[in-house]
């Protein structure tokens, strides 16, 4: 009788692990190695339904920063990367590991902080100003320190104020090696300053105490790309279907989906695949 | 009157077991007559257990041989042989899966395990329990399915560690009667008891030990008539030595 | 604070609005734990019993290590995991990463050691019991195996249940291997990882209130065959 009840549920399992076989015999998919703030912002839920209808084709996306999903892309594990970081991505295709890169769209960064303001830098529009007075103030700022787009456009703006980061960083400067919402989470939780990109930043939840401080100057600007991974570096890249996808993306159509994207009324990203120096 | 397709008389000679340089047993010679019921008589830590098991094959003793009238192989030796220990041990499982077990154990097919359980189980009244988990029997019903299940296995050979030592007089009662039975089928029994009335109305032969040593075999009668060492007497007058 | 300290309404809409994606998350994350424990179980529960049977040398080496892998990063193994199944890895050519079977792998590896661990234990206790019996049967150590599994199976239950509770609660190590694609490798731990790092609270501790809830089912589940039947067959 009991042993009766163990046989069912082994079979029950053997079920359940034939059904899984059956369900990932899916027909076309590619994986698409992208950043946190595309995912976190909502944008690929809105974008990506309309191409699978066109296309048939499933996308999958690992959402990590912009270093993991470049490094991602480089052992071979995904088709497409559509990152933020130009530097970046110039040395990904100069190493060979990319076919061609497609700017795609901006979004911009903002600074956001507490409402109390230790460094007095609310309203500003120059970030480099902003960014001096927080490290002169000593005012506690949350880094998301794990080399992703915007890790390293945030240091690219302390370079630009000229502070030397490892000469002055202290107790005020947090590195927390996370992702955007993490970081926003700590931010909020430690009444810090924080950099974030303005999508994720629209759509996150927890926003609490914080807001936005500093915002609208051209440095905080935010360049996307998306580049198809070699397919001679690795044979199992899918080429034509990843093409498909950057296509898409860069298609009236796509630049369109893109631009139509809003949270609470909101546009998040602008497309620019039109413009050839972005 | 010898029974020429018996392995027994099983003969033990110069058996030692020694460990941490003491001396547990010390048995130059003894012999279990087939179809007796021999019993080894002997205080608390005189070594009867320990000897049982050798016999039984349990314990490698560090000299000595265990010698079968027929030459036989250790399989076969194994096969005709079974042990009911002190503490019965109780599957977790329904008595008939007791038996069912031990028989699979000894290459018994399904279909055929399946009635030599039941029959075993008719035979010594265990029927009624046949589906009850095992463990949760009287001790008086584990050591009669411990015994019933030994039985179920046909051997030649039963050996038997204190069987009613822990049992009210009902229930060793009815182990006797067990026992009787399974005499009567022809099984040799070997079995320990500490239990002088259970030796005077059971045994044909004695064991008497002491200190771990083989004092004295002796038919029962005369044993308990005349003892022929002074261990004995003593152990017979209640006067216990150390 | 307006926000409820258990977000009721939060728990209430994920399963009754567009619950398809819901349902499938809890389904997905199901299968996988349920699979990694069955094969850990499958093959954890036989070594544990060989280990505490079957003496070799470097056995103790091997309980020590066994015991030490109980305690495994799952951070580590999810690295591990990726290093192997990556396209430039050895097992690259399998093309397991970022799917369900990557997830249940790096699963299977983190409850493996505990399985055996806890069997092993377990198994040995039950030997000292029946070893006498079970010589006396002509059963070596070897043949003793399936005897002893199928007698400690009510205290093995527990042992899966251990084994169920560390892969259910896992992220770190699916993360890596699963990549939390929406959709095909979204579990419920990773959606709690992501929808706290969208800074969506109440969503989080909503899925978190949900994984728990079907945590305790399959607990209570198991507990109650596993004492009804231990009822069955006496007193453990």
């Amino acid at each position: 009788m009991l042993r009766r009840t163990f046989v069912t549920a082994a079979a029950s399992v053997l079920v359940a692990i034939g059904m899984l076989s059956a369900a990932e015999a899916q027909d076309r998919f590619i994986t698409v190695a992208s950043t946190t703030s595309t995912q976190d912002s909502g944008l690929f839920d809105a974008l990506l339904p309309a191409f699978t209808a066109k296309t048939g084709i499933t996308v999958k996306v690992i959402a990590q920063g912009t270093g993991q999903a470049l490094d991602t892309a480089r052992r071979g594990d995904a088709d497409v990367v559509f990152v933020h970081a130009k530097s970046q991505e110039l040395k990904f295709l100069e190493d060979g590991f990319g076919v061609k890169r497609y700017p795609v769209m901006y979004n911009d960064f903002v600074v956001v902080g507490p409402k109390s303001d230790p460094a007095g830098i609310a309203g500003g529009k120059d970030v480099v100003a902003a960014f001096k007075m927080i490290a002169d103030k000593k005012a506690p700022f949350v880094s998301r320190g794990d080399k992703s787009g915007t890790n390293s456009a945030e240091l690219k703006l302390w370079k630009a104020a000229d502070i030397d980061l490892p000469a002055v960083r202290g107790e005020w400067y947090r590195e927390i090696g996370q992702g955007m919402g993490a970081t926003l989470n700590t931010a909020n939780a430690m009444a810090a300053y924080t950099l974030s990109d303005r999508g994720t930043w629209i759509a996150f939840a927890n926003k609490g105490d914080l807001g936005i401080v500093v915002e609208g100057d051209k440095k905080l600007f935010n360049q996307y790309g998306v580049m198809l991974v070699n397919p001679a570096k690795f044979s199992t890249v899918k080429a034509d279907d990843g093409q498909a996808f950057i296509d898409w993306l860069v298609s009236p159509e796509g630049q369109s989906a893109i631009a139509a994207y809003r949270i609470d009324g909101q546009q998040l990203f602008f497309p620019n695949a039109n413009d050839p120096k972005a | 009157m010898r029974d020429t397709t018996s392995m027994l008389p099983l003969i033990v000679r110069d058996l030692r077991l020694e460990m941490d340089g003491r001396t547990l047993l010390d048995v130059p010679l003894a012999r279990i007559q087939n179809r007796q019921r021999n019993v080894i008589l002997g205080p608390n830590g005189a070594g009867k257990s320990l000897f049982l098991r050798v016999c039984h094959g349990l314990i490698a003793p560090t000299s000595g041989r265990i010698e079968y009238t027929l030459p036989v192989s250790a399989t076969e030796i194994r096969r005709k042989q079974a042990m009911v220990f002190q503490k019965p041990v109780m599957l977790r499982r329904s008595v008939r899966a007791n038996f069912t077990h031990a028989l699979a154990m000894a290459g018994v097919g399904w279909y055929e395990r399946r009635r030599m359980a039941d029959e075993a189980m008719a035979q010594f009244g265990l029927s009624g329990l046949a589906d009850s988990p095992a463990r949760v029997l009287s001790g008086g019903e584990q050591q009669r399915l411990a015994i019933a299940r030994a039985a179920s296995l046909g051997p030649d050979l039963l050996f038997l560690d204190e069987p009613t030592s822990s049992l009210d007089p009902t229930a060793s009662r009815q182990i006797e009667d067990m026992l009787d039975v399974l005499h009567e089928r022809g099984v040799t029994l070997v079995l320990t008891t500490h239990d002088l009335g259970l030796a005077r109305r059971f045994a044909d032969v004695i064991f008497f030990f002491h200190n771990g040593r083989l004092v004295e075999e002796n038919d029962a009668e005369r044993f308990f008539t005349q003892p022929e060492t002074e261990e004995a007497k003593a152990f017979l007058e209640h006067r216990l030595f150390w | 604070m307006q926000q409820d300290a258990v977000p009721i309404s939060s728990i209430l809409s994920l399963l009754t609005g567009d619950g398809g994606n819901f349902l499938g998350i809890i389904f997905l994350s199901l299968q996988v734990t349920i699979t990694a424990v069955t094969c850990a179980g499958l093959v954890g529960l036989p070594l544990g019993a060989g280990l505490a049977l079957v003496r070799f040398p470097g056995r103790t080496v091997i309980i020590v290590l066994v015991n030490t892998m109980m305690g495994f990063p799952p951070v580590v193994a999810g690295l591990a995991i990726f290093l192997l199944l990556s396209r430039s890895g050895p097992l690259g050519e399998l093309g397991l990463l970022f799917t369900p079977k990557a997830m249940m792998i790096a699963q299977f590896v983190l409850v493996l050691p505990i399985i055996v661990a806890l069997t092993r234990q377990t198994i040995e206790d039950l030997w000292t019991e029946y070893q006498d019996h079970m010589t006396s049967l002509g059963a070596g150590r070897l043949r003793s195996i399936p005897t002893l599994l199928w007698d400690a199976r009510f205290s093995l239950v527990t042992t899966l249940l251990a084994g169920l509770g560390r892969a259910s609660a896992e992220v770190g190590a699916i993360l890596i291997v699963g990549g939390n694609i929406a959709g095909f490798t979204r579990t419920m731990t990773t959606s709690i990882a992501l929808e706290t790092s969208k800074g969506d609270l109440p969503l989080a501790m909503a899925l978190g209130v949900v994984l728990m809830s079907l945590t305790l089912v399959i607990n209570s589940l198991a507990f109650g065959i596993s004492r009804v039947g231990a009822r069955f067959s006496g007193k453990s």
